[in-house]
């Protein structure tokens, strides 16, 4: 799985003037050693920090939210690691990509 | 009712994963995650199609319900435990399903499938085959499920407990966040329903809270100890956690999981819907 393009996920079929698209990958490790956890859960959490919903990681490390727009957290659980909480910003009509490495 | 007869720990699980007496049970909101891994042993339960009527919107009937744990060899003295994915959503509602039709001892493994992957426990893809058994369920207990009449009858008169999210309680979402928005029905609550969100009843990884804190965040949002209750979400799957949790775990009477839920709710002509954060007037 090393080298898998970066945020990756196909966009077909989803109309992004409705969404709010939040999505990305976690990976183990960092620069070209990096491996995909595929068995990780991804949490978001709104801006209060209440949880909104859980995904867990596909094969390829990756995960999607359909967020509305605004401020979330992006927390990561895995196994053999510690949460990991990374800020993103959603909008209408856009990507909000995040890179998850624990 | 004790917490030790309707939840086992997820070591208490691979105690006995060769007990045959337990029938270990994935019910997931993914479906196809079972085959990717699952608890050595374990059956699988598809909560779209084993468990809804394929026509109407419903469960599957009495008969139905009985051919597929017979088929499933699923018997009747067996202690059933039930985990999946999401902090246990769907095995929650697998589990309230089991008690309507009557299943005497059925348990959740606290905390689900993440918990098990995040221990590093071990999954395997090989399907066990179990010999078939002649179920007999009952009758469907109506105490426990609430219908929408019911519902809008309770409008200002019984505890009604909205789990979603707090942006989908408040109309500025119309589903959890890790699925499509696209969907027909209004958005927003039942008016004088309180939102406490499903997840504020497990840990972060998944494992139920603690009956003191449990206690607590139910106290909190002033639930009438006198009145009856109803929860709700959006399809009935994550106020099964939440009726887990009020039914079973503190052992409060008279509470109902509403499975018709918003999406129901949120289709009905003429009832009253109320948008923003406050729960709103009768």
């Amino acid at each position: 799985m090393c080298g898998a393009t970066a945020g990756g996920l196909s966009l077909d079929g989803i109309n992004l003037e409705k969404q709010a698209v939040i999505q990305g990958q976690v990976l183990r490790g960092t620069g070209d050693d990096a491996e995909p956890v595929g068995n990780a859960y991804v949490r978001l959490l709104d801006s209060t920090g209440e949880f909104t919903a859980e995904v867990p990681t596909s094969a390829t490390g990756h995960f999607r939210f359909f967020a509305g727009p605004g401020e979330w957290t992006v927390r990561t659980l895995a196994p053999r690691a510690e949460p990991t909480d990374r800020k993103v910003v959603a909008a209408l009509g856009s990507v909000a990509e995040v890179q998850v490495a624990i | 009712m004790s917490r030790e007869n309707v939840l086992v720990s997820t070591q208490w699980v691979e105690e006995h994963l060769d007990d045959p007496n337990v029938v270990v049970i994935e019910v997931d909101e993914d479906t196809s995650a079972y085959d990717k891994g699952h608890i050595r042993n374990a059956i699988k339960l598809d909560w779209t199609t084993d468990l809804q009527d394929q026509v109407r919107r419903d469960f599957v009937n009495k008969q139905a319900f009985e051919q597929l744990l017979s088929e499933r060899g699923v018997a009747n003295d067996h202690t059933v435990i039930l985990y999946g994915g999401n902090n246990n959503g769907f095995a929650a509602y697998a589990y309230w399903y089991f008690k309507l039709y009557g299943h005497n001892d059925v348990r959740l493994m606290d905390g689900g499938r993440k918990k098990w992957e995040l221990d590093s426990r071990e999954l395997v893809t090989e399907v066990p085959t179990r010999e078939k058994t002649s179920y007999v369920a009952k009758d469907q207990d109506p105490s426990i499920r609430a219908f929408r009449d019911e519902v809008v009858e309770a409008i200002g008169v019984k505890n009604l407990v909205d789990v979603r999210s707090p942006d989908e309680y408040a109309g500025r979402l119309l589903a959890p966040a890790h699925l499509p928005q696209e969907v027909a029905q209004r958005a927003g609550h039942i008016p004088t329903s309180v939102n406490v969100p499903w997840s504020k009843n497990a840990n972060d990884d998944g494992t139920f809270k603690s009956d003191e804190e449990l206690e607590k965040l139910y106290a909190e949002v002033g639930f009438d100890e006198d009145k009856d209750t109803i929860a709700l979400c959006r399809i009935g799957e994550r106020s099964s956690i939440t009726w887990f949790v009020l039914h079973e775990l503190l052992g409060r009477k008279n509470v109902k999981n509403y499975d018709g839920s918003w999406t129901e709710y949120g289709s009905l002509v003429g009832v009253p819907v109320v948008l923003g954060d406050e729960p709103g007037e009768a």
